[in-house]
């Protein structure tokens, strides 16, 4: 606003420019460029090392849309997503209205309900292969209990990326569930009053009537956030699965990993790494739009 | 919300939330009774949360022996501390100077912060791994750190910040001849630390727990972060220890468990705050 100011103190911009130097050099050296050099190699076929290295425009594109992995990769790293998005989501609405309309107790469930967003995921993805052992893995035991054959869990190609999906939700429900509080503690009070004398009388109506409406700029965002966060699964696979069995499990990130850091096949890893950039970005525009609207309603 | 309703629906409502809680917390409660237990326990099928026959000590025992734990923990603390103090370093002075002062080029720089803050951190891997290569860094304990220095998400929460503070403040200070390195360093900076905490736990919570770089540059034992160092142990176990194998998660898992049980509204805040980032 202030740019270019004809008022402006040659001291105070030589000590602004002192300051903001090194930020400047570490984004163009550190971001900015690496970010840009990955768009150049991706039209490369470099190989991590080789002498040489050419420019073979979109080739690494085409072997990758011709590739059956990738379109596999792609489409699991999507159904992962429109399993844990909505999972979460609701989860975390749910447990946003129940916590927040208890009388006593909110600290220690909030608190509670949050614990796996900060636990090391790979700790507990560790812990979670123990869990779903299967035969002498916790839920197993629980549900023979109970007369269910859970079966095994982690090399089934038809359960596996569910039930990496729901180690998903497991940890990212609580994330949700305290930005939902946050939306929630942004409604009036007198809002409700007001529905009741109008007479929504039920619990449902005044959650149709006030709280749904007033929630949806946040319900929006939620669940785009929570949709570029699973669009970037990587650790639960790498630990458990490997992309198995049968690429069952194979992801984005994974491909990418797997292509340009164990086959140091740089330039196709890189392509890989401009369609997830892609995907990325476009989610965040959504999200960028869902927090203009949030901030709408304060 | 409801302020009043039934007891039958407080009964409901508290019903519903522990049983969630109990789904919730398994795996963590799980994982320290079987750090108890002895195989023979481990591997029966009948379920009680605590041994018959303590066997804690040989496990935490053959954790700590087995694979170099707090080795692991000690890097976790040099690569996490090292990234927060050199991103603190050079994003104050920036987010000052983009909050406070008027120059040239300022909207621009600040939009590159905005759009930084939109690059998910694994896009710049390849490049960064091929930077470190020539530059035979790969492996190290700057291989971990160097590339996370700027951070633009903090650029942004500290100019945000800084925002906040009344002009005034700095006009008085520059009648007093402070120069503007010394405003930040003596004024700025103890104002700052709400929000230095805040950028803190994220900047932790977010490196203690990356797995997908480490995994890239570090092959040496000796440098694994707390993740890292957990899946070498998982491959050591072939999974089948199971005793000692939870006793180490449960040692890799507790100092961000304690942190946040600790320190909890400035740990959900500040976690909130990067859900923005996404």
């Amino acid at each position: 606003m202030t740019d270019g100011n004809p008022h402006d103190n040659p001291g105070e911009r030589r000590a602004a420019y002192a300051l903001i130097s090194p930020a400047w050099a570490m984004f163009v050296v550190l971001l900015a460029g690496p970010s840009l050099a990955v768009v150049v190699l991706s039209l490369t076929d470099w190989q991590l090392g080789a002498p040489t290295m050419n420019f073979i425009g979109l080739g690494n594109y085409q072997q990758l849309f011709a590739d059956r992995v990738f379109w596999k990769s792609f489409t699991n790293t999507f159904v992962y997503c429109l399993v844990v998005v909505p999972g979460s989501v609701f989860l975390g609405l749910g447990l946003a209205l129940l916590i927040e309309g208890a009388t006593f107790g909110r600290a220690f469930y909030r608190a509670a309900y949050f614990l796996p967003v900060t636990s090391t995921l790979i700790a507990m993805a560790v812990v979670w292969e123990f869990l779903l052992h299967p035969s002498v893995g916790l839920i197993n035991v629980v549900l023979e209990q109970v007369g269910i054959t859970g079966g095994d869990w982690l090399k089934n190609p038809g359960k596996a990326l569910f039930t990496l999906a729901g180690i998903g939700i497991w940890q990212s429900a609580g994330l949700n569930m305290v930005l939902f509080m946050a939306g929630l503690k942004a409604i009036p009070p007198d809002l409700y009053e007001a529905a009741e004398i109008d007479g929504a009388s039920s619990v449902w109506e005044r959650f149709r009537c006030v709280t749904w409406p007033m929630l949806g700029p946040a319900t929006l965002f939620v669940t785009v956030v929570s949709g570029i966060r699973s669009f970037q699964v990587f650790d639960t696979v790498e630990v458990l699965t490997k992309g198995g069995p049968n690429k069952s499990t194979e992801v984005l990130l994974y491909t990418m990993y797997t292509e340009a850091f164990n086959f140091f096949r740089t330039g196709y890893g890189s392509a890989i790494t401009v369609v997830f950039l892609v995907v990325v970005l476009a989610l965040t525009l959504l999200q960028v739009k869902a927090g203009e609207k949030r901030t709408h309603y304060g | 919300m409801t302020r009043r309703g039934s007891l039958l629906g407080h009964v409901l409502r508290h019903a519903v939330l522990l049983a969630g809680l109990v789904i919730m917390l398994a795996p963590f409660v799980w994982m320290i009774s079987t750090s108890l237990k002895p195989p023979n326990e481990i591997f029966s099928t009948k379920l009680s949360l605590l041994p018959t026959n303590w066997a804690a000590v040989e496990n935490y025992t053959k954790a700590f022996t087995k694979v170099p734990l707090l080795r692991y923990l000690l890097n976790g603390v040099i690569v996490t501390g090292g990234i927060f103090f050199l991103q603190l370093l050079v994003a104050l002075p920036a987010a000052y100077a983009l909050a406070k002062l008027r120059f040239r080029g300022r909207d621009i720089l600040f939009t590159m912060v905005l759009i930084g803050l939109m690059i998910p951190a694994q896009a710049p891997a390849i490049p960064r791994y091929v930077m470190l290569y020539q530059i035979g860094l790969l492996d190290t304990y700057a291989a971990l750190i160097l590339p996370f220095v700027f951070s633009a998400f903090g650029i942004f929460l500290m100019r945000q910040f800084f925002k906040t503070v009344p002009d005034d403040l700095m006009h008085a200070a520059r009648i007093d001849g402070l120069g503007e390195f010394e405003i930040l360093w003596r004024i700025m900076l103890p104002l700052a630390m709400p929000a230095m905490l805040a950028f803190g736990v994220i900047s932790i919570v977010t490196h203690w727990n990356d797995f997908f770089w480490p995994l890239i540059v570090i092959q040496t034992g000796d440098l694994a972060t707390p993740p890292l160092g957990t899946l070498f142990f998982r491959n050591e176990e072939a999974g089948s220890d199971f005793g000692p194998l939870m006793a180490g998660t449960v040692v890799i898992t507790a100092p961000l468990v304690l942190l946040f049980l600790a320190a909890q509204r400035r740990f959900i805040e500040g976690v909130t705050l990067s859900g923005m980032k996404g």
